[in-house]
């Protein structure tokens, strides 16, 4: 387990390094604070995208764990590889219908929490 | 109408056979990872790849399972013609690779689904329905598929995600067997303990070994005790795909049982592979026992290298869905003495 | 915002806890990254997580809970603008871009990539 909890720390470092240098960059082209963030994610979900696509994200992924799976990479992982598997299912009842079926618990208690923590701000 | 009179009824679970049928030939079709593994060369084909060019991960099993059963047939000199029945199960939602399979040989079908316990419930099937006179050739298979099973039962193939040390990896392969009036050197069923579902509580879909090792233990259990045998009665205890530590289990449950099994027990699912596949636990699947006894076991006993082994098929019995509803995994083992 | 060393640490010790998770409990990712993104949300509503984003830079917005975090901002920010009915039309806006092109670039894959198993 040491080994894991090592390789997700570095693995997960070593992500945020990178989007660290990719914030950077569109900081560098004019892109506002505050927005910078955006590009950011877009583009490191790109890359997990790719990555998946060409089959290497899940070795990757045994190797670093948490390191992949908890930065956006395993939101983007998740959506992308079940895309990609269900194609054979067609468009239609396949990519389009499963495509959410492993991030949409993600997407559903972030939104609910948003929800609740709106209203409360809101009401207070 | 035929009726032996040789089969006994020993037991809730057991019956004696009488060595009336035997395996008359028998085919294993291997996948990329069971090919680079350390008994490929007892496989009679084998592929590089899991998509076999096909459009899709279950079709590529279908054809596996097909061809060990045509491999099967020509080497028993048999057509499908010959056959009275064919039993097929496999892991897919409605065994559909051994449906498929059926629809292509046209052979009069009972679909069986055990999981990884196929083999043996098909062998038992068959014997069974041959010695009460039923039928005279019987085909029997079962393949397995890693991706198409990973697809079903846990995630997409490319998703990320680092599995447990005692998780084991789906076989992907087939094996077909041809049943038929014991005769020459093919080794004969000489009883059959057919298991009871055992339920040990276990949730976790990635410990399947130790789900299915007190199935196990059970059946190896009431074999012995109905049939009045100790371990030493046999040349080898070989389970189907208990892996490493649902196999330390098997033997543990046992041992405490007063049976110690160690001296002549294996498993498939830790023989399948070299450590170095990085295969955790180790192979499972229906294929892991076909390819294991049907390539390399049933040779050594064509050879007479080996006289009786005790056939342990274990098998996971849970759904897709009962996972999600968190509910526990129920398995099962079935147990064949074939003697040369 | 944020350094290359604070990004590296903190996301690594993000993952720390993910992983420590993984390992010790019988919770599924799902579950685990749902958590997280719970956690963002309840962060980002005390006003803390932005905080951590000022600090960490990337190594605060890379990982699932900022997602949480930007869903909370997106509906409080537009609730502040135009009463509460601003929690329903604001909580995808910081969060588009995320979503958006995972969707994009999943379809796209999915149209010249093939599971390799």
């Amino acid at each position: 387990m040491v080994k894991n909890v090592l390789s997700a720390f570095l693995f997960g470092g070593a992500i945020c390094f990178l989007g660290q240098l990719i914030l950077n960059f569109y900081i560098s082209l004019g892109v506002p604070l505050q927005q910078a963030g955006n590009p950011t994610v877009a583009t490191v979900i790109f890359i997990a995208a790719v990555l998946t696509g060409l089959g290497v994200f899940d070795d990757i992924a045994n190797l670093a764990g948490a390191g992949t799976a908890v930065p956006i990479t395993g939101f983007a992982n998740s959506v992308v590889s079940m895309a990609i598997e269900f194609r054979r299912e067609g468009w239609v009842l396949g990519t389009g219908s499963k495509m959410f079926g492993l991030a949409g618990s993600v997407i559903m208690f972030g939104v609910v929490t948003a929800f609740i923590v709106g209203l409360i701000s809101a009401l207070i | 109408m035929q009726v032996y009179t040789e089969q006994k009824k020993v037991g809730k679970q057991s019956v004696l056979m009488g060595k009336k049928v035997a395996i008359l030939a028998a085919a294993t079709v291997a996948g990329p990872k069971e090919s680079l593994g350390p008994l490929s060369n007892f496989f009679d084909r084998h592929y590089e790849d899991t998509i076999l060019a096909e459009k899709s991960f279950e079709r590529a099993e279908c054809r596996m399972l097909e061809e060990a059963c045509y491999l099967a047939l020509g080497k028993a000199g048999l057509s499908p013609e010959d056959m009275d029945y064919y039993l097929g199960g496999d892991l897919l939602n409605q065994v559909i690779s051994s449906t498929f399979c059926a629809r292509s040989l046209a052979i009069p079908y009972l679909g069986i689904f055990g999981a990884c316990s196929t083999l043996a419930e098909g062998l038992s099937l068959g014997t069974m329905l041959i010695q009460g006179g039923f039928a005279k050739y019987i085909l029997v298979a079962t393949s397995s598929h890693n991706c198409s099973a990973e697809r079903q039962y846990r995630y997409p193939t490319e998703y990320g995600f680092q599995k447990p040390g005692y998780s084991q990896w789906t076989v992907t392969g087939a094996g077909a067997v041809v049943l038929g009036p014991a005769g020459g050197k093919g080794p004969r069923i000489e009883a059959i303990t057919t298991g009871k579902v055992v339920d040990a509580g276990e949730k976790d879909p990635y410990a399947l070994g130790s789900a299915m090792a007190p199935a196990a233990a059970d059946t190896i259990y009431n074999h012995f005790v109905e049939l009045k045998r100790n371990p030493a009665h046999y040349d080898l205890i070989l389970s189907g795909d208990l892996g490493g530590v649902g196999k330390k289990l098997n033997e543990d449950i046992l041992a405490g049982k007063g049976f110690d099994i160690t001296p002549y027990y294996t498993d498939c699912g830790v023989l399948i592979y070299y450590p170095h596949q990085k295969v955790n636990a180790g192979g499972s699947g229906c294929a892991c026992i076909a390819l294991v006894f049907l390539g390399y076991y049933y040779q050594k006993m064509l050879a007479q290298e080996l006289k009786r082994v005790l056939l342990v098929a274990t098998g996971a019995l849970h759904s897709p869905t009962t996972f999600m509803q968190r509910e526990s995994i129920p398995a099962i083992a079935h147990a064949l003495s074939i003697e040369t | 915002m944020g350094s290359y060393f604070t990004a590296f640490l903190v996301g690594g010790l993000i993952c720390v806890v993910g992983q420590l998770l993984f390992d010790l409990t019988p919770f599924t990712p799902g579950h685990i990254l749902s958590g997280f993104v719970v956690a963002g949300g309840i962060l980002g509503g005390l006003g803390i997580y932005d905080k951590l984003i000022d600090f960490a830079g990337a190594g605060a917005l890379l990982p699932i809970a900022s997602f949480g975090n930007s869903l909370a901002k997106g509906a409080m920010l537009e609730a502040a603008r135009t009463g509460v009915v601003g929690i329903l039309t604001g909580m995808f806006e910081l969060t588009s871009s995320g979503i958006t092109s995972a969707i994009v670039f999943s379809f796209f894959m999915a149209m010249f990539f093939k599971p390799r198993g």
